[in-house]
């Protein structure tokens, strides 16, 4: 493993970048390789490597790795959106969330309609009813991404449970 | 004249000019949204996030920048990406069961259609044993359509490494 290897004269990314001596007891080393240079000036441009230090030093040394790895991604979300970073990417996949749940409901709503639908003569008056090809109703759910959702995102957030605790329709309580 | 600073420059103990790019959206009355977002970001970081936006797009930064700075402190290993692995799991579980169901709703209709048909032909007494209802335990034939459901539905591409 590279951590293990003797100290060579190149310095890990984070001591690179910040043009210092990479030292053996490098906090940085373990998790920003020398190859990797963009990850770490990536977090360095939104956390700071102070920051990033303090919040490693919370951590166990086991779960130092996912650490990185989520402020990396953290990170990267961010300088793609600066202005809703990964809240943003929350807003969305909770937004296909409720689109899927209601595809759901509407699916088996239908599978319910087809099996119990009688297989009899085509004197049925439901026989011809597609109910799939039907005119639906339009999406029921509003797209709109505008500073309100965050409003709204705020009365549920304080309330997340990371352990992923959802409603019983598997839904994460956000709006 | 009252002058109040605003909590970024109340915490940072300095002046705080009539300009300060940080009154509008870090208020004297809530210490702990500034307090936040100076932990995990610092302050300089975040006055040049908030500097590189629009004016009108400050407010949902501030917002959004606390809010992440929330969520890593409560949980310090993963913050707010851990709530997105969880939405990326609860979506993939969502497409599974909406394909199967669609799966379902094939199969009893084409299960409808064969027995609509031979009815029709007047082949009431033969259907049994000529023609053995589709059911689940035969998806090799209905596989096409079981198959194509399940692979056009998942992008798994944006989803954090560790799930």
């Amino acid at each position: 493993m590279k951590s293990n290897e003797p100290r060579s004269t190149s310095s890990c990314a984070a001591c690179k970048f910040l043009k210092r001596r990479c030292t053996p007891n490098c906090q940085f080393a373990p998790y920003f390789r020398s190859d990797e240079p963009k990850k770490f000036a990536n977090v360095h441009k939104v956390f700071g490597a102070s920051n990033v230090i303090k919040i490693l030093n919370e951590v166990p040394h086991d779960q130092r790795e996912d650490t990185v790895n989520s402020l990396v991604y953290e990170a990267e979300v961010r300088l793609r959106d600066p202005v809703y970073g990964c809240i943003g990417a929350i807003a969305s996949l909770q937004r296909k969330m409720a689109e899927l749940q209601h595809d759901l409901m509407v699916t088996r709503s239908h599978l319910a309609y087809y099996e119990a639908k009688p297989s009899s003569t085509a004197s049925c008056s439901f026989v011809d009813y597609d109910p799939l090809n039907a005119n639906m109703p339009s999406d029921f759910v509003d797209t709109s991404v505008s500073g309100g959702f965050l409003d709204s995102f705020s009365q549920n957030i304080f309330n997340m449970d990371q352990s992923g605790s959802t409603n019983e329709f598997g839904q994460f309580p956000f709006p | 004249m009252i002058s109040r600073r605003c909590s970024a420059c109340k915490q940072l103990r300095r002046r705080c000019p009539s300009d300060c790019i940080f009154l509008p959206y870090f208020p004297p009355n809530n210490p702990q949204r500034f307090s936040f977002v100076h932990r995990i970001y610092g302050a300089s970081n975040v006055g040049k996030m908030l500097q590189q936006v629009e004016e009108h797009q400050r407010a949902d930064v501030a917002d959004s920048l606390y809010y992440e700075a929330y969520c890593r402190i409560k949980s310090p290993i993963y913050g707010c990406v851990g709530i997105i692995s969880i939405l990326h799991q609860e979506i993939y579980h969502l497409e599974c069961e909406l394909a199967k169901v669609q799966a379902e709703i094939s199969l009893v209709k084409a299960d409808q259609a064969q027995t609509e048909s031979q009815l029709a032909q007047g082949q009431q007494g033969q259907q049994r044993e000529i023609s053995p209802r589709i059911s689940a335990n035969s998806l090799d034939e209905q596989n096409g359509v079981y198959s194509s459901l399940l692979s056009s539905s998942f992008d798994l591409s944006s989803t954090p490494w560790f799930y």
